[in-house]
Order: C-alpha cells, then structure tokens, then sequence
C-alpha cells in the first residue's frame, strides 16, 4: 500500500475539515486512527512471523571494557541475540551485534578468512580464530573474550606489541651468506626441503598459541611457539647455509627459547592453522642438542 | 603475566573447562611428581629407624620386645589410613611412570600427533594396575 498520497490528502483534508464540518473531521481522524492501527497490527504481525520463521537466533556474551568510558571501566558481558544463517561464523555475528546493536563494539578483522590473523578470540573457553569457527559447532550461549594473558586495550582488543617483539627476536627473514654463481641466479630449494618447512610457513601471527601456552604466561621472556615455529621455518631451510643456522641455533638455544616448552600441546590445539608447534619445538631442542654434544 | 590485566575469576573458570589432553597429562606428571617427592622423604625417615635397629635399639610391639625398624613398620602397615595411602602411592607411581615414558617418547619426536592418546592409555593402564593391586594392599586390612 502507499502510503504517499493518502497522507498527503489528509492533511489538506484536515485543514479545511477544522474549517466548517467538525463532525467530518471526527470521522476522518477516526479513520486515521483506524487504519494506523490496522497498520500496527499488520507489522507486528509481521515481526511475529519474522521472529517465527528465524527462531535460530544466537545468543552472544561479548566481554566489554574500555578504560577510556566511564561506564565501560567495570569490565562486563553484553548480551546480544543475533539471527542465525547457515554457515554464521562467530566473526559474522560479531559484526551484525556491531552494526546492529552497539556501534562501540570494537574487535580486529580484516580478511576475514583466516588469512590476516587479526581476530584471534577466546570464544567458549578456547582461543580460536572467530573468521573461521563456525556458531553451529558452538555451544549456546558464546562467550566471546579477548586473548587472555595479554593486556585488553578495548572490548576484544589486547595489546599485541609482545607477541611481535617475540616474533621480531627470532629475526624471522631470510638470510644466507651462500649466493648462486651466477648474478641473476635463483636461489633454488629442493621439493624434500620445501615439504620439511611447509607446515611451518603457514603462520600468520594471530597470536592464538602464545595466549594459549602457560609457560609464555608465567615468563614474559619466553620465545613462544610462534617465534620458535618461525625460527624453525628458517633454521631448516637448507638455503641459509651453516653459518646462519649456527647463529639461530643460538638464538633458540637461549634460556628462554625452546628448553621452557613443556610439551603441554596447548598451541598446537589452538592453532588454526594446523600447525605441529610443539613437534617443532621438539625438533629444534633435539638440534639443539646434537649440535652442543661432542664426544671428542 | 605480571603485565596482563586481570579479567577476574570468570575468565580461569571457562579456561579450567577447556584443558586438553596434553596440560592435564602435564598437571597430572607435576601433581604426581610432588606427591612422589613427599614421599619420598616419609619413606627416608621409616628406612633411618634402619641404623639404630643395626645398633640393637628395641621398641615394645604388641608386648614383646621387637627392635626398631621391623616394629615401625609392622605398626604402620597395621593402620588402615596407610593400607589405603599405598595404594594411591602405586597409583601416582605408576602414572608418573607411564606418563613419563609417554614424555620420553614426545622428547624423541615419535608419536607426536598420537600424544592425547597415549595420555589416555596411561590412564587406562594406570587405573587397570591400581585395581589389580587393591586384594594385595589391603588384604586383612579390614
């Protein structure tokens, strides 16, 4: 029905109605009276088949906090009920709780297919990537966190600027003194080598293990398993050469680098990544050994 | 840790539902490992009764003269509470050593994708040899 011309009539109708017929008017009111009930009674229906129709709505506990506003210092749980569409993932509702009801919500994304690693959250009790975990294979209602042992700077914000210190300490780039001869040569690695590193490369610093492992909680100084998968990605590349392995071995052997692991396997539930954290650890405290042990 | 910010008691309660096989094997192999080491010192102080037993020290037992080390041990094995604790020292032995054969396997790289596994199977077999052992323990006890 349209509803711009009816009104449009009215109010002119209106006017000269106050005018001469009183009585007129009454009647005309009342039919305006009448209709805007019909109306109201019409959209509430409506509403009434909508909400029957997505019964599945979701119930969310997002953590909120802000330093900053008044009424967010007390950290608390806000509650949000957001429609639920096949394949929502906790990311997604997020986003409707956002642009639907709070507009101060604040959370990292970016990509949002598990590729930028910005919204690593502690949802249900577990860190996990909220782009690619998915509200079905959740229990109700979601309880959305930010990272634990990490400091929140907002809502599900924390601060990250550690965990890329660790990462950064175990110089995670390329290096080798051993060039090809020739000057436009390619530095090539061969497929064994390439298949040894795979899983490795595959970080993408979402900080999901390093809010998971107990020991980085209890020792700030700990590498974590992100910084030791990404020395391991590098002190296995055979293109490096010795000298340079020498120097990250070094570097991993520390006091604080792999001997504080535990072998808890935290980090290698959490990651989205699947990446074997704790096999590679093992593995660089084995070359650790082997390289300190001398038998002559 | 010291630098986090504290979220209350809410946040560790949905954490402590959260563990996976891999940090209850490890809080198992710490708690079992402290347990061991308490023993440990029990276990030197009942053996100590061993030298002045050596020097013929005597104690009076059930009304004879028995010398020390054979009566401190008769009478503690006579006590129910420690009948019962010594079948939860196998117990926390035989878990300790089973989890810890399950580290050494970890620490060797084998069998890494299998570790919540073996942490299972050391429970089991804990559990099995920790029954077994009960009509030994506490036979004549009761």
């Amino acid at each position: 029905m349209s509803t711009q011309t009816p009104t449009q009539t009215e109010e002119s109708s209106e006017t000269d109605a106050e005018a001469d017929a009183p009585s007129k008017g009454d009647e005309r009111r009342d039919e305006k009276r009448r209709r805007a009930a019909e109306e109201r009674a019409r959209r509430q229906a409506e509403e009434a088949e909508k909400a029957a129709a997505d019964e599945e709505t979701v119930e969310l506990k997002v953590f909120r906090y802000d330093p900053e506003v008044e009424g967010k210092q007390e950290p608390r749980f806000d509650t949000f009920h957001v429609p639920f569409t096949k394949g929502m993932t906790v990311l997604d509702a997020l986003m409707y709780s956002r642009d639907t009801y709070d507009s101060s919500l604040t959370f990292r994304h970016s990509c949002r297919q598990a590729v930028c690693g910005s919204d690593a959250m502690f949802v249900n009790g577990g860190q996990k990537l909220a782009c690619k975990t998915q509200i079905s294979e959740l229990e109700e209602p979601i309880r959305v966190e930010p990272l634990p042992h990490a400091e929140v700077r907002k809502d599900l914000v924390v601060d990250m600027e550690h965990f890329y210190d660790q990462m950064e300490a175990v110089e995670p780039y390329f290096q080798t003194n051993e060039y090809p001869d020739g000057e436009l040569e390619e530095q090539r690695q061969t497929r064994e080598n390439r298949e040894k590193i795979k899983m490795s490369t595959r970080c993408i610093w979402c900080s999901a293990c390093m809010s998971s492992c107990n020991i980085a909680a209890g020792d700030n100084e700990y590498l974590g398993p992100a910084a030791i998968n990404k020395a391991y990605r590098f002190a296995m590349d055979e293109r490096e050469g010795e000298d340079i392995k020498q120097k990250r071995l070094e570097i991993i052997e520390q006091e604080h680098g792999v001997w504080r692991c535990q072998t808890q396997f935290s980090c290698t539930e959490v990651c989205p990544k699947d990446i074997p954290l704790t096999e590679h650890i093992q593995e660089l405290k084995r070359e650790a050994v082997k390289n300190n042990l001398k038998f002559w | 840790m010291s630098q986090s910010y504290n979220r209350g008691l809410i946040e560790d309660f949905s954490r402590w539902r959260e563990f996976e096989a891999g940090m209850w094997a490890w809080i198992f192999h710490k708690f079992t490992g402290w347990v061991l080491i308490g023993y440990l010192f029990t276990h030197i102080a009942v053996l100590s009764t061993a030298i002045p037993a050596a020097n013929g020290a005597t104690m009076m037992f059930q009304g004879s003269e028995t010398d020390v080390f054979t009566g401190t041990i008769v009478s503690l094995e006579g006590l129910l509470l420690v009948r019962i604790l010594e079948v939860g020292l196998l117990a926390v032995a035989v878990f300790h050593m089973l989890n810890g054969t399950r580290l050494l396997l970890v620490d060797l790289g084998i069998g890494l994708e299998a570790q919540d596994k073996s942490f299972y199977a050391s429970l089991i077999l804990t559990g099995a040899i920790t029954v077994a052992s009960v009509p030994t323990f506490i036979a004549g006890a009761f």
